[in-house]
């Protein structure tokens, strides 16, 4: 197994104070080659750390980071072969298009003629042309996000990293490049770390994930896995929208949540537990059995319904992509679960 | 990936061989060391390290080459953690064995008594640490820090660990070392042995610490006098430059603009006893009211002038400005929008002011109070011009050195009480503000408007401010006047003679005769303040960059004797200086380099605090795409900051040349007859009642640093940014 970055009992504290609290608790995980990783988490799980102990811009406390086998805990960034997209861009103000991109391979000391066709060719690769005397304050923010890009790409780094790097446009250009730094990593085969705060973003360009809180791995792994089978309450409240029922597991390995009998798709220790259920897990039967709920609110959001109900199992958030059947308010309902989006967790 | 990590640590290994081999160990009397390079393999004095180790004996020299060697074999490991056990060994060992040999072996062999009687004496001396010592000693210290980054600390950044040491070096070299060492002799009695109560036998008399004054009119002494101006001064200057600083921002139109910011300038570019020879044109025995007096009442001339009244408003005129500037970046800084939530929140203009505004600006207050405090006990050419008989701790100090009592234990003794009351104001400011923080810049724009001041506010600014600013116009008007004038007060007639004293060319036997008597002084500090200014500019945006962006252990420590230096009054960094070099190791009492080293470390906290305030401005992420970029961090700071920080590069170089020039209270004690500056030339020649001569050297000084300054400007140029306009507020600076 080769990984492009490995993560080796990390720690992170920051100040001299010995003992001041740690940013990062003793982290462990690996990013394979030719694979995007996301480190997801909410604002001060360590996230952020994390990605910059692997570009060398904090080192650690304690523990070791290894890149393509070799130990670079002690190195500075520009001996590690990493690049990284900031989540300003960071383009220098006083250099136009070509001197951002090229300054990378000039600081290297390639040929003057080189530096300037290699960085016009990483424009190019980011579908940026035409701007290359532009100064960057003469951009858009998309087309400063593609020279960042650029810039990043062309010293054809081991591991690229990438902070948040969709925070700073708009919802429409938030896709956008969002599919094409996805496409990029792919057809290029590059390794990546992508940290960022918006669970749906991991989900699409993701490879794998890694759910931090309070300077720990909550959980990690592919995306789909991620969202179906989260196994504690953080990551099932963080990985999308779920509500979590007191349940309880018995000897049969299935587990009781009030009327409702679930089997659980990995086997549970007897006792209590929680189950998590997202929103569109919910299947409404006008008078069908489950769960019986009153219908207490409702919102119309374009492409589908978002409904409360009152049951004897609390209130019940629910989404509904019928938009033919519009239950009216106070509707009587039953509420059964389908076999996706349910999962039980640890308790907390 | 870095093809060559060592080689930083090569090039600083063969410095350190290079200045055993082609350059004088010590430092050579008489001469420049450039002059004897033909010299360094012979002569007891001129002879490289080598020659002086193995031929005149100094063997202890060796263990620099030792140093040397033992971190060369590093060089065979590979990089990373394994080195730094070679890389330390080495440096640090070779440094401190070469320093303590240089403190334990003087010129006369052993330094200290103790080891005469352990070890007998010694057969050969050692004289002052030269060029080629020096050199030595930094590479050491250089791999030294490589050794420590090699070991994970500084992040591994060899750049950075050198930088840290290297500064931290210099500030406990120049700084540290010298005003403990200038201290320290306070507590030794006459024939130089320890004793505690020295210091209160030199300074417990009624002398220093009368308080006749208060009883029945005698003197009192001149620590109250000293602490009761500088209190009044610095209060006068705070009220006086936070008027001026509301009316430039809040209420005076474009028209004044100018003006104020002429005002502000001004005392920059002039030495500050200017002032006070303007007010003795002015009200001095032979000045101008005086003499209308008499002719009209016919009054006595007297020189009721002279004194306390005088000296405070001589130091209000030199040091409001200061108050002003720092006042006015303040005011500046106020984010019109809480001035709006206050008003929206009914409170009428006048409560605003009172509530929001007024305690917005108190650590800006604060600030100016101390600045203008450490101004007015530093100050030291009011006091000698307009003080008359009343007499401060900087007056006396100098007449302690220089005077017919040379005292050397009185001098540090009266700098013991300078420095605590410098320290006593800093300790108090920064209690009174704790970790208060009112900075209301953001980086996001304030889109508020400021709100208009009061109208009783402004009348009262209105009432104060514009006589101020004209009364201080009409005093530079009267310096400027008195050097065209024959004698003030008899002699009023138009005359150059004056010019012609100081700044007379004649055509000789051999062409052009620099014949005026000035010009030497002015070509010594205009090379001296030229050689300081660039590198106190760079060491001090090194180290506003080393504390605004880098993290390290010790850093604290480190940000403390940078920001100390700002405490120490002027006059105790110079009586230290002359007191801690005129021994080896360092040897430079009377040297040129010794007025340079003033000059640079009296002026470093300007530097620091202009890379400061810029570094604030200049976003992090940018040197850390930089860095990610695979540039080192040398590369970092020269292509990507400081074209960035160009404007900040200006203001120090501004401000650290120009002070350079004008300063006086630091270099009083420094200067020699072949070293002699223009501020201490133009002391002299008041000192013999000569102020044509003076005033004339005066307004040649203010338009050639005008001149400079506007060429400094034009040669640095402005940055590069594209069509963005910044609308950067201009640096901030408290002058100390």
């Amino acid at each position: 197994m080769s990984y492009g970055v490995e993560f080796r009992n990390i720690t992170k504290r920051y100040g001299a104070d010995p003992s001041g609290p740690l940013a990062v608790k003793g982290i462990s995980f690996g990013v394979e080659k030719g694979t995007l990783t996301t480190i997801l988490g909410p604002s001060g799980c360590g996230k952020t750390t994390v990605l910059r102990m692997i570009a060398g811009l904090e080192s650690p406390t304690s523990g070791q980071i290894l890149m393509e086998g070799k130990d670079v805990t002690t190195l500075g960034p520009a001996e590690r072969n990493v690049s990284m997209m900031f989540q300003s861009y960071a383009l220098f103000p006083h250099m136009n298009v070509v001197e951002n991109v090229g300054y990378g391979l000039k600081m290297s000391g390639v040929p003057k003629a080189e530096v300037r066709s290699r960085a016009v060719d990483a424009l190019k690769n980011v579908g940026l042309v035409g701007y290359n005397e532009r100064m960057p304050s003469e951009l858009s923010g998309g087309q400063q996000q593609r020279v960042a890009l650029a810039r990043a790409l062309v010293l054809e780094p081991g591991v690229l990293l990438f902070d948040e790097p969709l925070s700073n446009l708009d919802a429409r250009l938030r896709r956008e490049m969002r599919e094409e730094i996805r496409a990029l990593q792919q057809r290029l085969s590059l390794t990546v770390a992508y940290v960022t705060h918006d669970q749906s973003e991991a989900l699409a360009v993701s490879d794998l994930i890694i759910v931090m809180n309070d300077g720990l791995i909550a959980q990690s792994g592919p995306p789909q896995e991620m969202y179906e089978r989260p196994d504690s309450e953080f990551v099932a409240g963080f990985m999308g929208e779920a509500m979590l029922f007191p349940g309880e597991s018995k000897s049969d390995g299935r587990v009781q949540m009030g009327p409702l009998i679930i089997t659980p798709k990995q086997p549970v220790v007897a006792g209590a537990v929680k189950v998590a259920v997202r929103p569109e897990a919910w299947q409404i039967d006008r008078n069908g059995d489950g769960v019986t709920g009153k219908l207490i609110k409702s919102s119309y959001l374009g492409s589908y319904f978002e409904y409360t109900f009152d049951t004897v199992l609390g209130n019940i958030f629910v989404v509904s992509p019928d938009l033919t059947d519009v239950l009216p308010l106070g509707t009587q309902v039953g509420l059964s679960l389908a076999n996706h989006g349910v999962s039980v967790v640890k308790l907390a | 990936m870095n093809k060559n990590p060592n080689k930083a640590v090569r090039f600083w290994l063969v410095t350190g061989a290079l200045a055993y081999l082609i350059i004088p160990w010590y430092a050579i009397q008489d001469t420049a060391w450039y002059s004897v390079l033909l010299q360094i393999l012979g002569g007891a004095e001129t002879a490289n390290g080598v020659v002086q180790a193995f031929v005149n004996g100094r063997i202890w020299l060796l263990c620099g080459v030792l140093g040397l060697g033992i971190a060369a074999i590093g060089l065979a490991v590979p990089p990373g953690r394994p080195q730094s056990i070679w890389f330390l060994t080495g440096g640090l060992g070779g440094f401190a064995g070469l320093l303590g040999c240089g403190f334990l072996i003087g010129a006369t062999g052993w330094s200290f008594d103790t080891f005469n009687a352990v070890f007998g004496e010694l057969a050969v001396n050692q004289f002052g640490m030269g060029i080629g010592g020096f050199i030595a000693l930094m590479s050491l210290l250089m791999i030294s820090a490589f050794g420590l980054a090699r070991l994970g600390y500084f992040k591994g950044d060899l750049f950075v660990a050198s930088a840290v040491i290297g500064c931290s070096t210099l500030l406990a070299m120049f700084i540290a070392f010298p005003v403990v060492k200038a201290l320290y002799s306070a507590f030794l009695d006459p024939e130089g042995h320890f004793a505690l109560l020295a210091i209160f036998r030199r300074i417990g008399d009624e002398r220093i610490w009368g308080l006749g004054c208060l009883a029945d009119g005698v003197r009192c002494g001149v620590a109250w006098n000293t602490l009761f101006l500088a209190l009044c001064v610095a209060l006068g200057t705070t009220v006086l430059g936070t008027m001026m600083a509301l009316l430039a921002e809040r209420a005076a139109g474009p028209r004044v603009q100018t003006p104020l910011r002429v005002v502000a300038l001004l005392p920059i570019i002039t030495p500050p006893f200017v002032v006070g020879l303007g007010l003795i044109l002015l009200f001095g025995r032979a000045g101008i009211v005086n003499q209308f007096l008499e002719y009209a009442f016919d009054i006595e001339p007297t020189r009721w002038f002279y004194g306390v009244l005088g000296v405070w408003i001589a130091q209000m005129f030199a040091f409001t400005p200061i108050a002003f500037m720092i006042m006015r970046g303040v005011v500046q800084g106020l984010a019109p929008s809480m001035e709006e939530a206050a008003q929206t929140l009914r409170a009428d203009r006048k409560q605003t002011f009172f509530t929001i505004t007024l305690p917005l600006l108190k650590p800006g207050l604060a600030n100016a109070f101390l600045v203008g405090f450490i101004e007015s006990i530093a100050d030291f050419g009011n006091p000698i011009v307009v003080g008359g008989q009343f007499s401060v701790l900087s007056t006396d100090i100098f007449f302690a050195i220089v005077g017919a009592q040379y005292d050397q234990g009185r001098a540090a003794s009266l700098a013991w009480i300078l420095t605590l009351f410098a320290l006593g104001v800093f300790a108090l400011q920064h209690a009174l503000l704790g970790k208060q923080q009112y900075t209301t810049v953001s980086g996001k724009g304030d889109s508020g408007i400021a709100m208009p001041l009061p109208d009783a506010v402004r009348r009262t600014l209105n009432a104060v401010v514009y006589p101020w600013l004209a009364f201080t116009m009409v005093v530079y008007l009267f310096a400027f006047i008195g050097g065209f004038v024959q004698t003030w007060g008899r002699d009023y007639t138009f005359t150059l003679v004056h010019f012609k004293t100081a700044f007379g060319l004649e055509w000789g036997q051999f062409g052009l005769v620099w014949a005026g008597t000035a010009w030497n002084s002015l070509f010594t500090t205009l090379k001296l303040a030229g050689i300081s200014a660039p590198i106190t500019a760079v060491v001090g945006l090194l180290i506003a960059y080393l504390l605004a962006r880098t993290d390290f252990k010790g850093r604290g420590m480190f940000e403390f004797v940078a920001l100390l230096a700002f405490a120490i009054p002027g006059t105790v960094l110079g009586v230290s200086y002359i007191l801690a070099f005129n021994v080896p190791p360092v040897e430079l009492t009377g040297t040129g380099l010794i007025i340079i080293l003033c000059f640079m470390f009296r002026n470093l906290p300007v530097g620091v605090q202009a890379g400061t305030a810029a570094f604030k401005q200049l976003d992090k992420s940018l040197d850390e795409a930089s860095l990610m970029l695979r540039a080192s961090t040398a590369q970092t700071l020269f292509n990507v900051v400081l074209p960035l920080l160009k404007p900040a590069l200006i203001a120090a170089l501004i401000y650290s040349f120009a002070r350079a020039m004008t300063t006086v209270s630091a270099v009083i004690f420094l200067v020699t007859a072949e070293n002699e500056l223009a501020t201490t030339y133009i002391i002299g020649r008041v000192g013999n009642g000569d102020y044509g001569v003076a005033l004339a050297y005066c307004t040649v000084l203010i338009i050639l640093m005008s001149l400079i300054i506007a060429m400094i400007q034009y040669l640095v140029g402005e940055r590069k940014l594209g069509r963005r306009k910044t609308g950067a507020a201009p640096t901030v600076l408290a002058v100390n």
